[in-house]
């Protein structure tokens, strides 16, 4: 279990990594956490010829608040997210999501930006930030998150492009989402996932968002909109749960048949419509 | 491609500078392992899994089998051969005694450094549920882990 023989290169910026990248096309790899990387490389899984390496590059560790969203810098590693107040208050399901991430000492090392351009589809972080519309920041454009994840460890990326940053929005008054998942244990990739963004006015949803994870080649929002217009109760929740639960057609697993995974799923949906409504009202 | 290519590494290790070559690949477990010769930080999984690496980089509790030799380049790392210090146990290494916490030993190392992080790196006493969550991260197949949360616990002062 060792890496290939490679070429390593440490970055000094994100305009470096683009050039390198731009130098060695489909041959290069960007380094950045390694928590995924390192083991496809340890298992030669991923043969890269040139690795770049982003650890040493400057200006891309902060956590900022612009035009009302969170903007978490390529290098910021998931345990400093966790603990910032900026993402405790400003992005609570951000916040949630991180101890679902891994492990305490995996998360010191891995980073938020990476488990996005990682795109692993039972991944938490792509889910909330699918879930609330967040974007993702390139070395060339901004991408709604939504439109950025294509498929299993697939995304709209070339192979010249850098993610920058990923902006969460921050939720207004009014808003809240919540975020849930089933693995056999806690820090494992999870068999079914889901989130849910609520915006409620006047005890009513107002607008909804609801995603799925795990369950789908990419995290994937599904059909809300018969939550909006009325208040949710047990009875709506099913309804909307057992509808998503018919639309996924889950692929079997080691540990969970696709009638299982489904069924998780509408326990899950169910969950995070109930809590996102309670913490929005 | 890359192969015979070997960039040079300062670390500091457990208070001691070493400058060495290293080949992009290696990984920085087997640096500690091979090339120092530091052998209590054990390997099990190689793909993060498992735990029995973890050190501590710059103070933080990584994997070391999931870090490349040269990213460790300018860093201060601290192994287990580091924690007694003056050979002095410490106290960890006492309350692990005390308590029972290991068998064969394995995962030992890598539990006592990710738990010297969770209890430095912080102001507040974990909880008993923080150093369950903690210890998620690593594979005991001997003891159940009660000794062990045990025997941090009593070190944190965890209620």
């Amino acid at each position: 279990m060792k890496p290939v023989p490679f070429t390593y290169i440490r970055a000094e910026s994100a305009e470096h990594v683009v050039e390198t990248l731009r130098a060695h096309g489909d041959e290069a790899k960007i380094l950045a956490g390694g928590q995924s990387l390192l083991p496809a490389l340890n298992m030669r899984l991923v043969r890269p010829g040139v690795l770049v390496d982003l650890n040493f590059a400057t200006g891309l560790d902060g956590i900022t608040e612009e035009n009302g969203s969170l903007r978490i810098g390529a290098l910021v590693r998931q345990a400093t997210a966790q603990r910032s107040e900026l993402v405790r208050t400003g992005c609570p399901l951000l916040a949630e999501s991180l101890p679902l991430v891994g492990h305490v000492v995996t998360r010191n090392r891995g980073t938020v930006c990476g488990s996005i351009a990682h795109a692993d589809s039972a991944a938490e972080l792509p889910l909330a930030l699918v879930a609330l519309g967040g974007e993702v920041v390139t070395s060339r454009r901004a991408v709604p998150a939504a439109e950025f994840f294509l498929t299993h460890f697939t995304t709209t990326l070339e192979p010249d492009e850098l993610v920058v940053a990923t902006s969460w929005p921050r939720l207004g008054p009014g808003w809240a989402g919540a975020l849930e998942e089933f693995a056999v244990r806690h820090g494992d990739f999870a068999l079914a996932s889901a989130a849910c963004v609520l915006h409620v006015e006047d005890a009513r949803v107002a607008d909804a968002r609801l995603a799925v994870g795990s369950v789908t080649a990419r995290p994937e929002l599904v059909e809300a909109s018969p939550l909006v217009g009325h208040a949710v109760d047990v009875e709506s929740a099913r309804g909307v749960a057992a509808t998503v639960a018919r639309s996924i057609d889950p692929s079997p697993n080691l540990h969970g048949s696709p009638e299982y995974r489904r069924r998780l799923i509408e326990v899950l949906v169910e969950r995070v419509i109930a809590r996102a409504w309670a913490a929005a009202s | 491609m890359g192969g015979g290519v070997v960039n040079a590494i300062d670390v500091t290790v457990n208070g001691r500078s070493y400058s060495e070559l290293v080949e992009p690949r290696l990984l920085l477990s087997d640096f500690l392992r091979h090339t120092l010769g530091l052998t209590g930080t054990h390997v099990g999984c190689e793909h993060g899994v498992c735990g029995a690496c973890t050190v501590r980089l710059d103070g933080t509790a990584v994997r070391s089998c999931l870090l490349l030799a040269v990213q460790a380049d300018g860093t201060s790392i601290e192994t287990i051969e580091g924690l007694a210090a003056n050979g002095d146990l410490h106290p960890l290494q006492e309350a692990f005694r005390r308590h029972h916490a290991l068998q064969c030993g394995f995962c030992t190392s890598g539990i006592l450094m990710a738990a010297a992080d969770l209890l430095e790196s912080r102001d507040t006493v974990p909880t008993r549920g923080e150093i369950v969550d903690m210890l998620a991260g690593h594979l005991c197949r001997c003891t159940g882990y009660e000794p062990i949360v045990d025997a941090i616990a009593d070190v944190a002062g965890s209620s």
